[in-house]
């Protein structure tokens, strides 16, 4: 039997407001509420509630024979706490049906795996924990932001205890090799590593309501024989893609919903084919070989890999400046700081900055706060400074600063 | 093709941007070989290299001289006539008169040419600029009489009388380049009479080429023109010749440039305010303002009531050489013009490498990526750009290493091009 295992992605960081240089040392707030508000609850009402309705339905419909994953991240899961809870109870709802995973995934939905092991493992641990809080689940397998993964990534990954990790079946990757099979990571094979199907995946995310497309209008069928064309031998389809790919960017006029119904109706009637959670499928499938990425890759643009957000000298700037600090912050304990420190790291400040997209001009997809990647870069730094000048003044750096602090307190002491 | 442009300037007498831009796109359409141009200026300075003339025309008591020049890369000559007169572009009432004094000091000629003997300060435009347009527009008669040509192309108001008298003389199409409409000039108190020269010139024309868009936009609301009959054509700049040498900066501080006319339209005061702002948080940084124009002397008030005198330098009008001297000690240009029709100056920046903050209120923001835009008035987001670009490393570099290939791309043969469309549709609507 063929399986297939659904993922969905939901990411929304903290926009920074604007925020002047005149502001650093006088204001320390730095999010623009209005405009975070103003999304989630617009996106909570339009998107995530009538999605999760429609896959209450179709899980209660197939009694158990419908699974889905999600992997959200914990900027988003505070959004959704502060702006719209009914969200997180509406989730809640879901997971009482025992057909959803929650995957495991990075705080901010942040880089720190491609640069600072100790910040990753502490966000990783403080999702998990709200996770866990929320939902009552461990999770056992490990999503990336935007799916990046290396071979250093994965050998943490394991050394944390997880189970597998998701990843991007980029064809340079693979190569002549299907992304239908479950791998393991090449430094330690305990980790198994599931490849994204990202023909069938983009399919649905970019192509489903275009009129252009030589495949339009995709119907459950034909997709379904896409399957079926396949290899025999293949085993796993791992179809990902971000939430409001259903509703936003395919709208329901689109007909994906009709689409979503027929398919997995089709799929639960024929026997050839079945859904799993991603712990089901590692647990199901061997694994074939290993897989080797020497060089992180991502799910996102051509290249896949990380040059939409480390592509250029603003964002590597920006990006070391970031993690210069995490040292400070490894010893923090107050909320605020580390919500800070969290919503800052989200990569979408990053991909602001990108000049990829002056070249082909596509920019629409993103919901981009600035007019351009200087704004973007200017406004972020901004913020950044004043955050490392607190950091700094509650926590000494230097030795010597330090050993001030003891004179003094010792003359304190003695008066 | 042949085409008879009217300008009102051209190397090495150059006061604004539009001599550089007729020059530029002269020089452009020089590239081709089906297209040969005849230019005429009013000649106002009487030290113009003689010894290339080749014949002088008389009109009426008007010389004019005409002379061949050559472009020193492309092997093609152009015709040049100069018309002698007081024509001077872009000045107010107060600065023509100032230039006009001083020339009746250093050349008695001009003194003896002229009529009245002296000229008064009348609280309008002087009734004599008025006069020189209008003489020169009967020169441009003669000229047209004595030429062939399929296409009359006039830069600007002071050249559409001129234009206009050639169209009627001759019959042939005329397209008109607006550079600046007074509603740039003028900060909006436009002059009666420069704008009812400026309409006629965009009625009586059959095709007219703007700047930009926003030049394109008041063209079209404010003086109530066809958008049909309106098109855009970007500028561009010159490639520089000089290897850069090496340079003594004399300061250790880092150098943030603004460099232009000290006028309304070019927004000087909000330079000063942010300079302010900047200042009061940043060490290492000093400001220079460099150029003159009639509100120096209230900025000079303004940099010393803020106290940051010690810090804001005004070096007044730099010529030639000089220019890129400033921009390469700088580290930062702004150009917070109030409404800039399009704006080179940025681009000269950029080609000696220096990071660029514009407004957005200019037509160059329309083709600039590489830059950052910030609206004129909003001096807390210009102050903050600096800052940024001061302080931030990899954003200097970034500019430098992008800016210099998006402006080295910006060429005047592309315009040039551009313009030739132009004139080859105008052509054939005029003909259909």
């Amino acid at each position: 039997m063929k399986n297939i295992s659904i993922y969905f992605q939901i990411h929304h960081p903290f926009y920074l407001r604007k925020y002047r240089f005149l502001d650093i040392g006088n204001d320390h707030y730095y999010f623009d509420d209005y405009h975070n508000e103003s999304e989630i609850q617009n996106i909570a009402s339009s998107v995530y509630l009538p999605n999760n309705d429609k896959l209450l339905s179709l899980i209660e419909k197939h009694k158990g024979a419908f699974k889905v994953a999600f992997s959200i991240s914990g900027t988003t899961l505070e959004l959704f706490q502060r702006y719209a809870p009914v969200v997180i109870e509406s989730f809640q709802e879901l997971t009482k049906t025992g057909c959803v995973e929650f995957l495991s995934g990075t705080y901010g939905h942040s880089l720190a795996s491609v640069v600072d092991k100790i910040e990753f493992e502490r966000q990783v641990k403080q999702h998990d924990a709200l996770i866990e809080e929320l939902f009552g689940q461990k999770p056992t397998v490990f999503c990336n932001t935007d799916l990046v993964y290396s071979d250093d990534i994965g050998e943490q990954v394991a050394a944390m205890g997880f189970d597998g990790m998701v990843t991007e079946g980029a064809k340079h990757i693979l190569g002549w090799k299907s992304p239908n099979f479950v791998y393991c990571n090449s430094i330690n094979p305990r980790l198994k590593v599931l490849m994204r199907n990202y023909k069938l995946s983009d399919d649905l995310r970019f192509k489903f309501s275009n009129k252009d497309w030589s495949e339009y209008p995709l119907t459950a069928e034909k997709y379904i024989s896409w399957i079926e064309d396949g290899s025999p031998q293949e085993e796993i389809y791992n179809l990902c893609f971000d939430y409001d790919s259903l509703g936003k960017h395919n709208p329901a006029e689109s007909g994906i919903y009709d689409f979503i119904i027929q398919f997995v109706d089709l799929v639960v009637q024929t026997d050839a084919f079945g859904f799993v959670v991603p712990s089901e499928a590692l647990q199901q499938h061997q694994t074939v070989s290993a897989v080797h990425v020497p060089y992180p890759i991502s799910w996102t643009d051509e290249e896949r890999d990380l040059s939409s957000w480390l592509g250029n000298d603003l964002q590597n700037e920006a990006f070391n400046k970031l993690y210069a600090i995490s040292p400070l912050i490894q010893t923090c304990q107050d909320v605020e700081v580390l919500h800070t420190w969290n919503a800052l790291q989200s990569s979408d400040h990053l991909s602001y900055m990108s000049t990829k997209w002056f070249s082909d001009g596509q920019v629409e997809w993103m919901d981009n706060p600035y007019e351009s990647p200087y704004d973007a870069f200017i406004n972020f730094m901004n913020v950044l400074n004043d955050f490392t000048i607190r950091l700094e003044k509650h926590t000494p750096t230097k030795q010597l600063e330090d050993g001030i602090g003891r004179l003094k307190k010792i003359i304190e002491d003695k008066c | 093709m042949k085409v008879l442009m009217f300008g009102w300037e051209f190397p090495p007498h150059i006061s604004g941007g539009l001599g550089t831009a007729s020059y530029g796109l002269t020089k452009g359409l020089a590239n081709f070989d089906d297209v040969d141009v005849t230019f005429v200026v009013p000649k106002a300075y009487g030290d113009e290299d003689v010894t290339k003339v080749d014949k002088i025309i008389g009109a009426g008591d008007i010389s004019v001289a005409k002379r061949n020049v050559t472009f020193e890369d492309i092997q093609k000559k152009i015709d040049f006539y100069e018309v002698e007169s007081n024509l001077i572009p872009y000045v107010g009432e107060e600065e023509f008169y100032k230039i006009t004094q001083k020339k009746v000091k250093a050349q008695t000629k001009l003194v003896e040419t002229n009529e009245d003997g002296c000229l008064s300060f009348t609280g309008k435009y002087g009734v004599d600029l008025i006069q020189e347009i209008y003489r020169y527009s009967l020169v441009a008669r003669v000229i047209a009489q004595d030429n062939d040509f399929d296409i009359i192309h006039a830069h600007d108001w002071l050249a559409y009388p001129a234009g206009i008298e050639a169209k009627r003389i001759s019959g042939k199409p005329l397209v008109i380049h607006v550079h600046a409409t007074d509603f740039d000039r003028s900060g909006g108190s436009v002059n009666p009479k420069v704008y009812a020269i400026e309409r006629e010139g965009m009625e009586v024309a059959d095709r007219i080429i703007t700047v930009s868009n926003l030049t394109r936009n008041i063209v079209i609301e404010k003086y109530g023109i066809d958008p049909n009959k309106v098109e855009t054509v970007y500028n561009a700049v010159e490639p520089i010749k000089k290897k850069a040498l090496s340079i003594n900066k004399g300061v250790d501080e880092k150098i943030v440039t603004f460099l232009g006319r000290i006028t309304m339209q070019k927004g000087p005061e909000y330079f000063i305010e942010a300079a302010h702002k900047v200042l009061e948080k940043t060490e290492n940084v000093r400001f220079v303002m460099a150029g003159n124009g009639d509100l120096m002397n209230k900025m000079i008030m303004r940099a010393a009531a803020l106290g940051i005198s010690d810090r804001f330098h005004f070096t007044g009008f730099l010529k030639g050489d000089e220019v890129f001297d400033m921009l390469r000690i700088s580290d930062v240009y702004v150009m917070p013009s109030v409404s800039e029709p399009f704006g080179i100056s940025p681009l000269e920046a950029m080609q000696a490498d220096v990071p660029v903050i514009i407004s957005k209120q200019s037509g160059v923001a329309e083709v600039l990526q590489h830059a950052i835009k910030v609206d004129f008035w909003d001096v807390n987001a210009l102050a903050d750009a600096i800052h940024g670009i001061l302080t931030y490393p990899s954003l200097s570099k970034m500019f430098k290493k992008h800016g210099r290939v998006e402006v080295d791309g910006l060429e005047w043969k592309h315009s040039a091009a551009h313009v030739k469309k132009v004139y080859e549709h105008t052509i054939e609507l005029v003909k259909a």
